[in-house]
């Protein structure tokens, strides 16, 4: 196995997904060959319909692949049962979404704590951490807020932090600033940024060129398809293995 | 520890953040639970009060009468004296068919003449006053509370004036026999014997054991004489009891079946919400089983809720329901819910939650969860032979039968919770027929005259478990039309943007309720008829059922209009939401 391959936490080959049939049939993902490593942010471009949300979906276990075959840190995980896609989420991928996906009746606190608890933390661990994250994405004060009570970009802080909860090894943000006004945008962004100097592994789909520019890597899609691959500035180095597209 | 303190925050916070559904869901299931525990409850309750006034009254083992008028059969009834296995006897004593006036009241009764001084067998219980005397009469004490008479009342027998001296209970003729009984002096008895009227004379036997008197009663069968064993009188006495707990049971399971159907509405109407809420925790890591385990524990908080509500009500109303017959000594035993009993009702309970988990819990497992989160909308299906019937219709009614047929069970539910609701509509219609026909004697012994007791209770218990499923019903349907109007918001809005009128619109909303209530309520005709005949047939009657045409078309054409004024209100308001904001927030 060459070093690349020993640093790549997430990797698909001939990755499909269709909807559909006959005529109505539509290629969302069109056979994607990608490695994604360690550390690193990739960041995912195109126009809307191009699939790169659905890409996203289905290297986060979310989604089911029609063919095609998917490894997280070597792991076959594209015929893994519900039960244990649902183990793989809770413990090794945090999802931060465009709607922000929070549970409204739950408060910011109880929001972020929930992937703790169903990961088997303490009630007292759980607590403690996710206050911990809350103070660091600047809303400690916040946290016995609802949801409603909460600014789009305070949601979306709140998202972020319960997605690092469990400390995953890969964070999958799909168009996270799509909804944010430009302050609630850089406020993102710095979180980001902060999140890669950490280490985090980060894969972004996004439309802004903004959320892009901080990535190592840059995909471009069109069609299902990889239609570009570039290193950005940011790359430290040739952690990228061939796009097919 | 973890996913414990998760499933209750969940489902705590859930079961706050919707209190209208999860109070309404907890009044339907503990509807249901109370119908259940108070059937329960009553069951074998009568028995002690049986048995208290019985050993009181030193009740017979065997009940004769004789008809001299029409048999000569005096002498057969004495011949009974000295038959074999008698150990005591009381009478015969003469026995006259009086009419009893009090007020504007007039009945007709049996004045059996009595002997001043008590006997060994059958001892009338005095409640209160004093016993018979010449001029001075006791009356049965349920039959006293019928006709609100009380010691020192004066009544009149056939015109001739007395004054009620006494009230007691026995266990010879309880309040369910008819004519009711009043116990005058022998003298008096006779004398109320018009020239060419009736007069019966009663025996009353002990036997040597109470065990032999059917055998006693079938050896000694004649057609001149009546014998009444001392099982077939605690029958009579309980019946009561009997029809009122049949009338619950039949209630508990029409409430049950229709809870399933407001579970079902309220569980539908949010099912939208719950599939995303199911996504969301699945996102976040959680398994099916998991998210399955949060919905139940929701619905069995409830449930736990409706049982502790529908045990409390089984043990406090039951002494209520079991103690309406003054006729018998004593109050009610305490109602005998068992621990078997209860876990019936805790199992009622616990499938109505069940059952309201199951399809979300499925839909969450076999969804993806992304498909969960985004929860698509399903390809809408039309047959061919719908599309061409459309094109025949007027704008309205392709509305409504679009609207109809885009959510077929939500139509079925409809038309199902309307069925069960005027299946006992129909059923307490039927009771009412036969009532107000005299032909009531389906259910106990009948004679005209004075409003008989167990019919006026067992319409009672009727009318409230009636009641209580109209207001399930009425629940039901607003919430369905609800979840209708919000359905249907998108494609009006469309039809209106390219011509339909407001009018039009919500005309076709109604129409899609309609469809439904007509259909739940020309069923419910044919079912109710049935259900009627099935319940007298069990509680011993002739299962008649002659309930007149036109309260057979009241029924359909009542829950039409009322379903019709339930959906006017929503759908109006529904249709003149202006067009661009709805296409908008879509």
């Amino acid at each position: 196995m060459s070093g690349i391959e020993d640093t790549c936490v997430l990797r698909a080959r001939g990755l499909y997904k269709q909807y559909g049939r006959e005529g109505g049939l539509v290629r969302a993902v069109d056979g994607v060959d990608l490695d994604v490593a360690a550390g690193r942010t990739l960041a995912v471009m195109g126009p809307s319909g191009c699939g790169k949300s659905t890409l996203l979906h289905l290297l986060g276990g979310l989604d089911r692949p029609t063919a095609g075959e998917l490894f997280f840190e070597h792991r076959r995980v594209d015929q893994l049962s519900e039960r244990a896609l649902a183990q793989l989420r809770r413990h090794e991928i945090g999802f931060v979404f465009q709607g922000f996906q929070l549970l409204d009746e739950l408060t910011a606190q109880e929001n972020v704590e929930l992937p703790a608890l169903l990961a088997r933390s303490s009630p007292r661990q759980a607590r403690r951490r996710a206050s911990q994250l809350l103070e660091q994405v600047g809303l400690g004060e916040r946290a016995s807020h609802l949801p409603s009570a909460l600014s789009g970009g305070q949601r979306q802080r709140v998202a972020i932090a319960r997605a690092l909860v469990n400390k995953p090894a890969v964070i999958l943000a799909d168009e996270p600033t799509g909804n944010l006004d430009s302050a609630a945008t850089l406020e993102v962004l710095r979180l980001f940024g902060a999140l890669r100097a950490e280490g985090f592994t980060l894969v972004v789909v996004t439309h802004d060129e903004r959320v892009a520019a901080t990535a190592d890597r840059l995909i471009s899609m069109r069609d299902g398809a990889f239609a570009g691959d570039t290193a950005m500035a940011n790359a430290g180095g040739p952690d990228v293995h061939q796009s097919a597209g | 520890m973890g996913p414990l303190v998760l499933v209750w925050r969940l489902a705590a916070h859930d079961l706050r953040r919707r209190l209208t559904q999860s109070v309404l869901l907890l009044v339907v299931i503990a509807a249901a639970t109370s119908a259940l525990a108070l059937a329960f409850a009553l069951d074998g309750t009568s028995n002690t009060a049986w048995r208290t006034t019985r050993a009181a009254t030193a009740g017979p083992d065997v009940m004769a009468e004789a008809y001299p008028a029409k048999h000569p059969a005096l002498g057969e009834l004495t011949a009974l004296t000295r038959a074999d296995g008698v150990v005591a006897t009381s009478g015969p004593y003469p026995m006259a068919s009086p009419v009893l006036r009090t007020g504007k009241i007039a009945d007709p009764v049996f004045a059996e003449g009595r002997d001043e001084t008590m006997p060994a067998i059958d001892r009338p219980y005095l409640t209160a006053g004093t016993w018979v005397r010449p001029g001075g009469m006791v009356i049965e004490r349920g039959f006293a509370g019928q006709l609100n008479v009380h010691v020192g009342s004066r009544v009149t027998l056939d015109g001739r004036p007395f004054r009620v001296a006494g009230i007691a209970v026995e266990t010879g003729r309880g309040a369910n026999w008819r004519p009711q009984l009043v116990w005058v002096t022998r003298d008096d008895a006779l004398r109320l014997v018009s020239p060419g009227g009736q007069l019966a004379y009663v025996l009353n036997l002990r036997l040597a054991g109470p065990v032999t008197a059917p055998a006693f009663a079938a050896a000694h069968s004649s057609p001149s004489l009546f014998i009444a064993t001392w099982e077939q009188i605690r029958s009579s006495d309980e019946k009561e009891l009997t029809v009122v707990q049949l009338v619950l049971l039949v209630g508990a399971w029409l409430l049950g079946m229709l809870a399933i159907g407001s579970v079902a509405v309220l569980v539908g109407g949010r099912m939208i919400e719950q599939t995303r809420r199911a996504g969301l925790i699945k996102a976040a890591g959680g398994t099916p089983q998991f998210v399955a385990v949060v919905l139940l524990a929701e619905n069995l908080l409830l449930a736990l809720a409706a049982t502790i509500i529908g045990l409390a009500v089984g043990y406090l109303v039951a002494p209520a329901l079991a103690s309406p017959s003054l006729s018998l000594l004593g109050s009610a035993n305490s109602p005998s819910l068992t621990a078997s009993k209860a876990f019936m009702v805790v199992a009622v309970a616990v499938a109505v939650a069940v059952a309201a988990t199951v399809v979300p819990a499925v839909r969450a497992a076999r969804s993806t969860t992304i498909g969960a989160l985004n929860d698509p909308a399903r390809t809408p299906r039309r047959p061919g032979a719908m599309i061409a019937l459309s094109a025949r219709l007027p704008a309205s009614l392709v509305l409504g039968l679009l609207l109809a047929i885009r959510r077929p069970r939500r139509a079925i539910l409809t038309a199902l919770s309307l069925l069960i609701t005027d299946v006992m509509i129909v059923c307490a219609l039927a009771l009412h027929s036969s009532f107000a026909s005299g032909k009531s004697t389906d259910v106990m012994v009948n004679q005209p005259g004075l409003g008989q007791p167990l019919l006026a209770r067992v319409d009672s218990v009727v009318l409230v478990v009636t009641v209580t499923l109209v207001v399930l019903a009425t629940v039901n349907t607003i919430f369905i039309t609800q979840a209708t109007v919000l359905d249907a918001q998108r494609p009006s809005a469309l039809a209106r943007a390219f011509g339909a009128t407001p009018d039009q619109v919500s005309a076709g909303l109604t129409v899609a309720q309609l469809i439904p209530a007509l259909l739940g309520g020309i069923l419910s005709v044919p079912a109710g008829i049935s259900l009627y005949r099935v319940a007298t047939r069990v509680a011993g009657g002739a299962p008649n059922a002659n309930l007149p045409v036109s309260w057979m078309a009241a029924v359909i054409v009542g829950t039409v209009a009322v379903v019709a004024a339930l959906t006017l209100f929503p759908a109006r308001a529904g249709a003149r939401r202006p067009v661009a904001a709805v296409l908008r927030s879509d």
